[in-house]
């Protein structure tokens, strides 16, 4: 997906000013302003403890915010009911109804709303039909898997076309290859039925994998809100760097800036060019972001031209199978990662002296941790 | 270690297709794994058994003492109880040949003089060793004024009567012994074994013919004793589910700490004597009680209200003794719903009462019927609270049964009505039993 396609669609949802304290004292979600755009699937993902999981609370309606208004399609809901927004919502542990067949789950929205039987049973047909369960209709939830209860949870979250749809860490409880089985099956849903999604997860991969749109939690505050590639490639601070796939960091101190472009000196010696992205002048203390692949190993003697070029030695290396991992000591950071392709860590010695060398527009000179 | 040797011999087995040598312990020699076959697989199994035997042994050495207690304490006096009920060998023991003698006897007209002159024999013996009260004693239950008959006839009756003319002895003494019943009576009454105490406690009785009839209206007041006290006992059921529902759904909602509080509430009337409770009951209730006197100084009432000594007593005093039974069973089966079953209701749509009654109601259906059942068959067996807080028109079955155990020791008919109560209690469980098994209300969910 390219940046100049996405035409942004009108705020469904939008947080305007939202803060919500449990205590009085702290705040967990502060000043929160948000748009979340008609048909699009956005990820709200951070740590836990961010405030991801209570903005998630406050727009389904289980918690109130102290300050702020949310809209929903432009009408206020702060004061709204749950069973009155039209929210679909799945949960971290399904809470799929143990006493109700799964039929009577997925119908349980439609005959709450007394949909006339003839329709309910034909959209519990097609709802079965989606998930491909027909043939369990008439089980209990007990007597399911936990991917089967995800899809019946999914379906009856899905049943009455609610004008949103929000899923808390919905996949936490499976095995990794079914969750990465359901992230592509959710991800098809999406699509085929344009239904808006938020979708709350700490699991950084997930989000990468689903998402439109990513809106990176911390400490009560959105870091960042962009697409996964946006937030991969330019992200606005450490914390986002960090969170978002692997990442070496060199602590340092910007000696010079050029437009673009700064000098750092770094704190075990040496330095490097680096983009600027988030630094307040010369002289301020710098966290410099490199990822894994985009470092180059120079075996010691070879003679290379580059502005970024710095001495190293080879603690370890890591096969992985379809890639090996060298961690080398660089400039005092002693689990600086480098990535591979398979087989060319073994050409690597433990303890060898090496360089290691990165293109200046791949560092990214970051605010201070 | 020895299951994984099964499991490892047992693996060969089906690999292999036969037969797997399994040395213990030591690395296997090529000496051993060749020719051991057979050696080494019986003592295998033999071993396995050995220890899973002695395990058996330990777990049934640990539960030893408290079987042996359940059956000396528990087992053993139900046993003896339902025995009781139907044991009748105290008209055989006192007047032996005169149960002999009328064991041929059809029964249509009077006996013959055999059994006249046995029955006099039996009554010189049982004079003499003084056992005629007891005779008289099981007799005078089946026929009012039986004890009269026999005891005048054992004052009157100076020696064995001539041969041939006991009949008309024993007549002369007490016409009754020219009636059929009188004899009928001691027939019935021979045992060794007698379904009159059975019947007397379900107001059945047996008529002359042998049919099995209604009792006579004076002594037919157990059918209604049971319905009473079943009567009663649902009435304490639904009080202590409709007090206790809301609180088992406070405890289970409140946060730890002050719904622990609150459960030491609930728990407070399990550390107080049963007797003390109803006896405050009693100070609370009666006619210059505590709350006779505030309603009639608030000038509520003008004169006291009877709240004590009649059914209302009763089930005021009983609902507050059984309401901690009532509520922690609901309040356990509440406690295991997750608070996520609510929230996804109400996402779906469901306002708070139909999330209510649709999901959560349903939930707690294993929790009502099993704080039920519990609070209705202890109320069943209910007798210190009726016997103090009751009016005589409130008495339950265990006042009747304490009744005929201490005061009157009739051991058979108090024992028939424990009997009759244990099947009903028996048969509630097993209906209770059978209603649960057909919910699977959980359905094994892990939230």
């Amino acid at each position: 997906m390219e940046a100049g396609t996405v035409t942004p669609a009108p705020a469904l949802v939008r947080f305007s000013g939202i803060q919500k304290t449990y205590d009085g004292e702290h705040l967990v979600v502060k000043n929160l302003d948000l748009d979340i755009r008609k048909g699009e699937f956005i990820t709200l993902l951070g740590p836990s403890g961010s405030g991801k999981t209570t903005t998630l609370m406050m727009l389904a309606g289980f918690e109130v915010p102290t300050q702020g208004e949310i809209y929903l399609a432009d009408r206020p809901i702060k004061n709204v009911p749950p069973h009155k927004r039209d929210i679909g919502m799945v949960f971290q542990n399904y809470a799929l109804f143990p006493h109700l067949t799964i039929a009577e789950n997925i119908a349980f929205p439609l005959s709450v709303r007394n949909t006339n039987k003839a329709e309910a049973q034909e959209r519990v047909r097609a709802a079965l039909r989606m998930i491909k369960m027909e043939t369990l209709a008439q089980r209990r939830p007990g007597q399911l898997s936990g991917g089967q209860q995800q899809r019946v949870a999914l379906a009856r979250a899905l049943v009455f076309n609610p004008q949103l749809v929000l899923m808390d860490e919905p996949l936490g409880a499976l095995d990794k290859r079914l969750r990465e089985q359901m992230q592509l099956e959710i991800k098809q849903l999406h699509e085929t039925m344009g239904i808006t999604i938020v979708y709350v997860t700490h699991d950084q991969s997930e989000a990468l994998t689903m998402s439109d749109r990513i809106a990176v939690f911390n400490d009560g505050i959105v870091q960042q809100i962009d697409r996964p590639d946006a937030l991969y490639e330019h992200p606005v601070n450490s914390f986002v760097a960090h969170f978002i796939g692997e990442n070496n960091v060199l602590a340092g101190t910007v000696e010079t800036i050029d437009k673009d472009y700064c000098r750092v000196a770094l704190a075990g010696g040496g330095t490097v060019t680096a983009r600027t992205v988030n630094v307040s002048g010369a002289g301020a203390s710098t966290s410099l972001s490199v990822r894994p692949e985009r470092i180059a190993i120079i075996p010691d003697g070879t003679s290379s031209d580059g502005p970024n070029r710095l001495p190293a030695r080879v603690q370890n290396t890591i096969y992985l199978g379809d890639h090996a991992l060298a961690v080398l000591d660089v400039s005092g950071n002693a689990e600086f990662m480098v990535k591979l392709p398979p087989g060319a860590h073994a050409n690597l010695k433990h303890g060898e002296s090496v360089f290691v060398t990165f293109r200046p527009e791949d560092c990214l000179a970051l605010d201070h941790v | 270690m020895l299951r994984s040797l099964q499991k490892a011999t047992r693996d060969c087995h089906s690999q292999n297709g036969e037969k797997c040598p399994v040395t213990m312990g030591l690395p296997m020699t090529a000496a051993s794994s060749t020719g051991a076959d057979a050696r080494t697989e019986v003592p295998l199994k033999r071993r396995l058994r050995r220890a899973e035997r002695t395990r058996q042994i330990k777990a049934l050495a640990l539960v030893v003492p408290l079987l042996v207690f359940l059956l000396f304490t528990f087992a053993g006096p139900i046993a003896g109880m339902l025995w009781r009920s139907v044991d009748d060998r105290e008209v055989r023991r006192v007047l032996p040949q005169t149960v002999a003698a009328l064991a041929a006897w059809d029964g249509k007209d009077l006996p013959d003089e055999k059994a006249y002159a046995a029955l006099a024999s039996d009554i010189l013996a049982a004079r003499a060793s003084g056992t005629i009260a007891i005779a008289a004693k099981r007799l005078n239950y089946a026929l009012n004024g039986f004890r009269t008959i026999l005891t005048s006839t054992a004052r009157n009756l100076k020696a064995v009567p001539e041969r041939g003319a006991a009949k008309e002895t024993l007549g002369k003494i007490n016409p009754a012994w020219r009636e059929r019943t009188t004899w009928t009576t001691i027939k019935d009454a021979g045992g060794p074994v007698t379904g009159f105490y059975l019947l007397a406690a379900l107001d059945l009785t047996r008529n002359v013919e042998g049919a099995i009839v209604a009792s006579p209206p004076d002594q037919a007041i157990y059918r209604d004793v049971f319905a009473r006290t079943f009567l009663i006992s649902l009435g304490v059921t639904a009080l202590c589910l409709m007090l206790g529902f809301p609180v088992a759904y406070l405890l289970a909602a409140l946060p730890p700490g002050r719904s622990n509080l609150l459960m030491i509430f609930v728990l407070l009337p399990f550390w107080t004597s049963l007797l003390v409770r109803t006896c405050a009951w009693i100070v609370l209730l009666q006619s210059k009680g505590v709350v006779n006197d505030s309603l009639l100084w608030l000038g509520i009432i003008d004169e006291p209200l009877r709240l004590i000594y009649n059914r209302f007593g009763v089930c005021v005093a009983m609902t507050h003794v059984l309401l901690p039974f009532m509520i922690l069973p609901l309040y356990s089966s509440m406690k295991a719903i997750s608070p996520a079953y609510m929230r996804a209701a109400a996402s779906l749509g469901a306002p708070p009462v139909a999330a209510f009654l649709r999901i959560y109601l349903p939930q707690t259906l294993p929790g009502i019927g099993a704080g039920s059942l519990l609070v209705f068959i202890l109320a069943l067996g209910y007798y210190i609270t009726p016997a103090l807080v009751g009016g005589a028109a409130d008495q339950m079955i265990s006042y009747f049964i304490a009744l005929y155990t201490t005061e009157t020791a009739n051991w058979g008919l108090a024992s028939a009505l424990g009997a009759v109560l244990l099947l009903a209690t028996i048969l509630l469980a097993l209906v209770y039993g059978k209603l649960v098994q057909g919910q699977q209300v959980t359905g094994g969910m892990k939230n």
